[in-house]
């Protein structure tokens, strides 16, 4: 856009980060504007236009701000650039690098570029002079780090193009033209490395959505063995604090079976964020052997940071998720947490005097919720091959209460919830996940189901509907042994509730500190589910209750020395040994 | 406060509401400081030449022609060396009698560290209460509340903690402190002889309560001149913060703005985590730990302000009256500290994380127990071994009146382990018992 062109404008009012702009041109709703306070510039963003007044929400501190200050207008909405050298990066929600920004303390104003634009990428064309190409087909490739970046037709361009001239195998700058493209009309457009997209709309540049039919592996049992999550699926995270929601996030984290991990530290703890920072150079991924910082991107606005830039900061995620996904490769995005993102919106509708919803949330939370968890799944590309995007959001209800606005909108949305229960945390008992609440919604899908029967085996789903029923009589059992006491019921009932102690203490539960216990690979799922199976249907005969309690308790100390055991090691087949021994007591 | 020479002075009120005065004036920055008839006042919203100010003592008495003043910056602090040893009222003025403090001016309420910039936190501070050391573990640069119920002796726990910690200063915030408590803290600092490492800043019950509203910031700008500019290991005591979101409520309330939960401001998450997330671990060595007092009514953590700090803190520490024991203990269920995981077992003993889990998870056998006998239920032998292990485990490790080394809890527990089970009945990992089981004493 011409600079002459830009529309300006003045500020006439403040409200903390509402600020109203009286302009004097044309402004589109969205559009990202910036208000000189002095020499420093202060990003913003319409969010409504009345006449010729725009309020538009400022993403930093509006201290010292006047009115009659001025104001520019960009002509765009919240763009990210996409291109190689996003990967391993440390973005702000804005996209700006952290990593090459000044001072310890973030300084208002400062803009970093999100890509290094003198880094020199060794570049392979795969398209040819004079193919036909749309949006999002493959025009060459680099190699980032380990990854193959496909470098696209931008996904703005409509229509059909043909390729007039492309770069040969060589070094080029992400800003060198390396294709050149006609269209229908015979008009030419230069090609570089990147492009920017609008982070508020779908990539949709594929041919199809097809339902997910494949499982992603976490090595986290409670998810894996009970409620699966489906690549390219949907799932949430909802628990009160102090249940283990972060730590579960980064087991999946580390342990999720992804290409590229993006996580949207939204609205959290700063020091969680660090934690990545320290650890995860350190840690190897279980699926490549590689650095496990190597496949993760961050895009952290932590709670301390400018509020508005918490709803842009998902978005930020979500757009570099899809562009990864236009490459063919397997996307997990986290965000921690998406309860952060609506109290941004809500503080945003209560300062514009919204006529407000449900706790006080705007009246279209639902719906918005429910548009950004779309943008998950599997797709087609255009050239046959498939990509995914799977998308797991934290949700931190208030006081706990699942029956808050945020959980009921994300509940509509997500396909597998995990619900974390304050009384499992309060009892040490984590993963805190409520095997009984909680449920993935893949479990039904025939795809997913002969999925299943191919990876692990034949009778899995089986095996895990059935230890799922033992886990709910175990609980109906406990409960009426509160009421009537341990003699004054049948010693049956002690049974069934032991075996789902057993359950729990064996496959549910898992150390997520320890080095072994930490990740189970799917096969050592199988194998641990099975044999905890085989103990729960051998018919016994216990003489009282005490004795069935002494039985399962010494089972679970000893399936517990195995848990910690590495698979198939000389102590883990000891204690095989050791339980076959023991179960095979029967009086 | 005195009126210096091109400052702007209005004395045309277009509005007054209890908390706020509205003036048409021209050159107001946002946020900027004034006063109104001689009260502190900051403006909060300007709409044309329409700029609303907040008044902190209140409006009561305000003309509409009183004289409005306006200063040209927002609220500030004077930080030097000199702030050490100090008591300061929340606008930073001094209120022990001494002189006002030179120093560079620095505004309050500054911007965060970059995340990328800061360090893991993963220095223990130890206490000697077994409560925090052996369950909940502190680390410098963490933020934990302590979530107690009025009753309760938080203040003196938290005077206990400050004083036994290994840090260069130790700043407290008052927010509403009674006289009473003002006045401990005051002899406390000066009995242990360490007023050269201490800096208050404090509003009492006397004081007007949106007063409270800047302590935080002022004692945060100060820990961040000894944290930052000095590499210094800071400690900062805010109590009571359920105060100081008493007094945003009240404020939000006056500025028509709509309630949230507990009828609490919507951005309640947002304006405690500014305050919390300032508790940092610099690369330099210097850090920002902070220990807050949130205090409950009747247990309720699900209200507003409790659970939207739970959020924002690495953990909590309950403070409960033990029935059994009547002793105050540091609750081992509900309470946490999220970045024990940092130093247990690295500068501690290698069992301490396994000795802990396995103490609290039969301490919860414990309480299982207890539901049985009060409804009438028998006891079985477990049950009763879990019960007096729980009395023990309580007195000798729970309770605030504890003081004794990581590695003696580390041992106690053992012991208690050894009295009252077996080995199978711990579920620790066997190469830990092997090493460290302790048979019961004949």
């Amino acid at each position: 856009m011409d600079l002459n062109n830009k529309t300006t404008g003045i500020v006439t009012g403040i409200i903390s980060n509402l600020v109203t702009v009286e302009v004097n041109g044309p402004v589109s709703q969205n559009e990202i504007c910036y208000i000189y306070l002095g020499e420093t510039k202060l990003m913003a963003e319409v969010i409504k236009v009345n006449g010729k007044f725009a309020s538009v929400q400022v993403y930093e501190s509006t201290r010292g701000l006047k009115k009659g200050d001025k104001v520019e207008f960009e002509g765009h909405m919240l763009e990210v650039t996409l291109g190689p050298g996003l990967l391993s990066s440390n973005f702000d929600g804005l996209q700006n690098n952290l990593a090459t920004m000044e001072g310890v303390f973030l300084k208002r104003g400062e803009y970093t570029a999100a890509i290094d634009f003198e880094k020199k990428w060794e570049f392979t064309p795969i398209a040819k002079v004079n193919d036909t190409v749309t949006a999002a087909d493959w025009l060459g490739e680099v190699k980032e780090s380990w990854l193959s970046h496909k470098i696209m037709v931008p996904f703005s361009f409509k229509g059909e193009y043909k390729i007039k001239n492309i770069a040969a195998k060589g070094t080029y700058k992400v800003t060198d033209t390396i294709a050149t493209l006609i269209d229908a009309s015979g008009e030419e457009t230069n090609v570089t490395m990147i492009q920017k997209w609008p982070v508020k709309v779908a990539i949709t540049a594929y041919k199809e959505k097809p339902r997910p039919y494949r499982v992603m592996e976490t090595g986290v049992r409670c998810i894996d063995t009970f409620n699966p999550i489906a690549e390219g699926g949907t799932g949430f995270i909802p628990g009160p604090f102090g249940c283990g929601k972060t730590v579960l996030q980064h087991a999946i984290a580390k342990q999720g079976e992804a290409d590229v991990i993006v996580m949207a530290a939204c609205g959290e703890r700063a020091n969680e964020v660090v934690e990545i920072f320290t650890e995860f150079p350190e840690l190897i991924d279980p699926h490549t052997g590689r650095s496990l910082m190597e496949r993760t991107t961050i895009i952290c606005n932590t709670s301390n940071m400018p509020v508005a830039a918490r709803e842009a900061s998902v978005y930020t995620a979500m757009t570099i998720c899809e562009y990864y996904r236009s490459m063919g490769l397997r996307v997990l995005l986290l965000a921690d947490s998406t309860s952060r993102w609506a109290q941004a919106l809500r503080e945003m509708s209560n300062r514009m005097e919204e006529l407000p919803g449900a706790d006080a949330f705007p009246v279209d939370l639902s719906s918005t919720i429910s548009n950004f968890y779309a943008r998950a799944g599997v797709v087609t590309l255009n050239n046959g091959n498939s990509g995914a995007v799977t998308f797991i959001g934290t949700v931190s209800p208030a006081g706990g209460n699942l029956k808050e606005p945020v959980t009921e909108s994300t509940k509509k949305a997500a396909r597998c919830f995990y619900a974390l229960s304050q009384n499992r945390a309060d009892k040490k008992r984590y993963p805190a996940v409520d095997p009984i609440d909680s449920y993935s919604k893949y479990l039904e899908y025939p795809e997913i189901i002969a999925y299943l029967k191919e990876k692990v085996s034949n009778d899995w789903v089986n095996k895990v509907l059935e230890a799922k029923n033992l886990v709910l009589r175990g609980k109906e059992a406990y409960e009426q042994i509160n009421i009537l006491g341990d003699d004054g019921v049948p010693i049956n009932y002690h049974e069934s509730y032991w075996k789902s102690e057993l359950i729990d203490f064996i496959i549910l539960q898992q150390d997520a500190f320890d080095k072994i216990d930490a990740t189970t690979p799917f096969e050592r799922q199988e194998f641990m589910l099975s044999k905890v199976l085989e103990v729960c249907n051998t018919e016994r005969n216990f003489e009282s209750f005490e004795d069935c309690t002494k039985f399962y308790k010494e089972v679970i100390n000893i399936f517990r020395q195995m848990n910690y055991s590495e698979y198939k090691s000389e102590n883990f087949y000891k204690y095989i040994e050791q339980i076959d021994k023991y179960t095979g007591y029967d009086n | 406060m005195t009126t210096k020479a091109f400052q702007r002075i209005y004395t045309q009120l277009e509005a007054i509401t209890k908390a706020t005065v509205s003036v048409r004036a021209q050159g107001v920055s946002n946020d900027e400081l004034a006063t109104v008839d001689g009260r502190l006042a900051q403006v909060v919203k300007m709409k044309g030449d329409l700029v609303t100010l907040q008044v902190f003592e209140g409006t009561e008495g305000i003309p509409t022609n009183a004289e409005i003043i306006f200063f040209g910056e927002p609220p500030a602090l004077n930080v030097s060396e000199d702030l050490a040893g100090r008591f300061f009222d929340a606008y930073g003025n001094p209120i022990d009698g001494g002189p006002a403090v030179e120093g560079e001016r620095r505004q309050i309420g500054g911007p965060s560290v970059n995340p990328y910039r800061r360090k893991q936190p993963s220095q223990l501070i130890p206490t000697g209460i077994a409560g925090i050391d052996l369950n909940n573990t502190l680390v410098s640069g963490q933020k934990i509340p302590f979530f107690a119920g009025s009753d309760q002796p938080y203040n003196q726990v938290m005077a206990m903690v400050a004083l036994r910690a290994d840090v260069d200063k130790i700043i407290l915030g008052g927010m509403g402190l009674s006289n009473d408590d003002y006045l401990y803290f005051k002899n406390e600092f000066e009995n242990a002889g360490a007023m050269n490492k201490i800096i208050s800043f404090v509003n009492t019950t006397e004081q007007p309560p949106v007063e409270r509203l800047l302590i935080p910031d002022m004692a945060l700008t100060a820990a961040e001149y000894f944290a930052v500019d000095k590499n210094e290991k800071v400690l900062v005591l805010l109590t009571d913060m359920t105060l100081y979101a008493d007094a945003l409520s009240i404020v939000s309330n006056r500025m028509d703005q709509i309630p949230s939960k507990d009828s609490m401001p919507g951005s309640l998450y947002s304006d405690l985590a500014k305050i919390y997330e300032k508790a940092v671990q610099l690369p330099t060595g210097g850090s920002i730990t902070i220990i807050a007092v949130t205090t409950i009514n009747d247990g309720d953590i699900t209200h507003a302000i409790p659970d939207n700090t739970g959020y924002i803190t690495e953990g909590q520490l309950y403070l409960r009256h033990d029935t059994d024991t009547g002793k105050v203990i540091i609750d081992p269920f509900r309470s946490l500290s999220r970045l024990k995981q940092l130093v247990i077992g690295k500068q501690t003993r290698e069992d301490h994380s396994q000795v802990m889990n396995t103490a609290v998870r039969l301490y919860a056998d414990a309480a299982n127990a207890k539901t049985k006998l009060e409804n009438g239920f028998d006891l079985s032998d477990y049950d009763n071994r879990c019960l007096d292990f729980a009395k023990e485990y309580s007195s000798r490790l729970l309770a605030i009146d504890v003081n004794i080394s990581i590695t003696e809890m580390l041992d106690t527990a053992w012991e208690l382990f050894g009295k009252y089970y077996t080995k199978a009945e711990t579920g620790i990992k066997e190469a830990l018992i092997e090493k460290y089981w302790k048979e019961k004493e004949a």
